[in-house]
């Protein structure tokens, strides 16, 4: 479990985050959904460790992820995986090279094993046969998915994704929701989702946390947000202009 | 002034953050391996043409000057070999890989940081400055002074050629003038300067990489600045090494 205790952000003399207390579950998806410019992206790179927020703690299981030393914030940021927007993918690497970095980096395991796990993790995002391409020579889809399959080759506890479906067309971002959320229910792990995606949030958002701002502004189930959407304009607002 | 007293600062620190302990010492190992073959090999080619040529350039010329019957035509070969060793062959090639390894260097990480590939290094917990920087330095460090060695050899080789193929004098009177004077002292200065600009230039241009900001733009932009900052310290770095040593 992630939880965010009071958390403030500000880039010199302009505030982005205010406060900020959430917890994030494992096994569910996590959605973090609000306009661009409302300080979602700040929060999820405060989460990961690369952006340093002024005050307030962030504890994983516990473990407070501010201020602890240098070496044991790296000890954590290996429990970490990340899904970046534009897939970060290293490009002078092939899918199955970019899959097994960080087997190669903090693993302890043979080659063979790390060759297994690489497959493993490849035809778990559904992936076969492209082992050898470059970033370069894959769709789009695919390279969310060996991002995905990168960020889960160490076993990981903790998954950011800074929004998974964008550039993507409608199958294929629902293709990627419904992996992450199997993913995260098959493995237990603690998925956060940056997301402006309604169909998302309608299709696995189990706990939604709605920034307006830089303020958390609603946090709640999808089952819910129709019902609180009418006596909350600045969510519906968010909404109506998605077309839903 | 404030800016450059920040870039200075911001500089040292990033050349510190990068001297940690590696993650995994094959993979560094690895990494330093390629970038000896990128920057070593890769520029044997240019560093060949460049030499040669300055060579041969630096002894026609230096022809045209002794006018005086009364020098003897073996100061030539002297003269041509210790600005050699001296100066040409460290400062003229460092110069000219400052714009080919330290252009390749700067986009390279410049592309690695606006596609965020150094922020998912840091979310692994990975050291991004040590892992993309240290290995760059180790092998410009390593394999720069001995491309100035090839040049050192290939100036001397093309001041020969250029002195044969005019007529100017025979190899021997050449070679008998560059070894009258030779001391040993010239190659310790000459792979003096080879390692410190090897070092400007691998250390600038990982920097200017590292901290560009936007987008394709931005990274020329980091290729150029590196360039440019790299041949300015690189020139500052020969003056007060040739004070110091001279």
């Amino acid at each position: 479990m992630i939880e965010l205790v009071n958390l403030n952000k500000r880039f010199a003399d302009k505030q982005v985050l205010f406060d900020i207390n959430a917890k994030f579950e494992p096994g569910i998806p996590n959605l973090i959904i609000g306009a661009s410019g409302g300080g979602k992206s700040v929060l999820l790179k405060c989460m990961v460790g690369l952006l340093k927020p002024e005050s307030g703690s962030i504890n994983y299981d516990g473990r407070d992820f501010v201020h602890l030393p240098y070496d044991q914030v790296r000890e954590v940021r290996r429990e970490i995986g990340m899904l970046f927007q534009g897939t970060a993918l290293f490009d002078s690497l092939t899918v199955a090279e970019n899959v097994d970095f960080p087997l190669k980096m903090f693993g302890s395991m043979s080659m063979e094993e790390r060759k297994d796990r690489i497959n493993f993790c490849l035809s778990r995002v559904g992936l076969e046969n492209v082992n050898s391409k470059f970033p370069a020579e894959i769709s789009g889809g695919m390279k969310k998915r060996v991002g995905i399959a990168r960020a889960i080759a160490l076993e990981t506890k903790y998954l950011f994704c800074d929004e998974p479906n964008s550039g993507l067309d409608p199958i294929t971002s629902r293709r990627i929701d419904e992996l992450l959320r199997d993913i995260t229910e098959e493995f237990n792990i603690t998925t956060v989702i940056n997301s402006h995606d309604m169909k998302t949030v309608y299709d696995i958002g189990e706990s939604i946390t709605f920034i307006y701002q830089g303020r958390i502004w609603w946090q709640g189930h999808r089952a819910h947000i129709d019902e609180t959407r009418k006596h909350n304009p600045e969510l519906d607002a968010f909404i109506s202009a998605s077309q839903f | 002034m404030n800016k450059l007293f920040f870039e200075l600062g911001r500089y040292i620190l990033f050349v510190r953050s990068m001297f940690f302990k590696p993650e995994r010492f094959k993979v560094f190992f690895e990494r330093t391996i390629h970038e000896m073959n990128n920057i070593g090999v890769g520029s044997f080619g240019i560093v060949t043409i460049i030499s040669v040529f300055v060579g041969a350039v630096t002894t026609l010329q230096t022809a045209y000057q002794l006018v005086s019957p009364l020098i003897p035509k073996k100061v030539i070969g002297t003269i041509v070999s210790d600005s050699s060793l001296l100066e040409f062959a460290p400062t003229i090639t460092c110069l000219v890989l400052a714009g080919k390894v330290g252009a390749n260097i700067a986009s390279e990480v410049g592309n690695m940081r606006v596609t965020e590939q150094i922020d998912a290094l840091e979310v692994m917990g990975i050291n991004s400055s040590g892992f993309l920087g240290l290995p760059k330095i180790i092998a410009g460090v390593i394999m720069i002074p001995c491309l100035i060695i090839v040049a050192n050899f290939l100036m001397i080789s093309g001041g020969i050629l250029a002195a044969r193929m005019t007529d100017l004098m025979p190899p021997n009177e050449f070679i008998q003038g560059a070894r009258e004077t030779f001391k040993l002292f010239t190659v310790s200065v000459s792979m003096t300067k080879a390692l410190v600009f090897a070092f400007i230039i691998t250390s600038m241009s990982t920097y200017e990489g590292y901290f560009t900001e936007g987008g394709a733009l931005e990274v020329g932009e980091a290729g150029t600045r590196a360039v440019t900052r790299s041949c300015v310290l690189i020139l500052f770095a020969d003056f007060i090494i040739a004070k110091l040593m001279l």
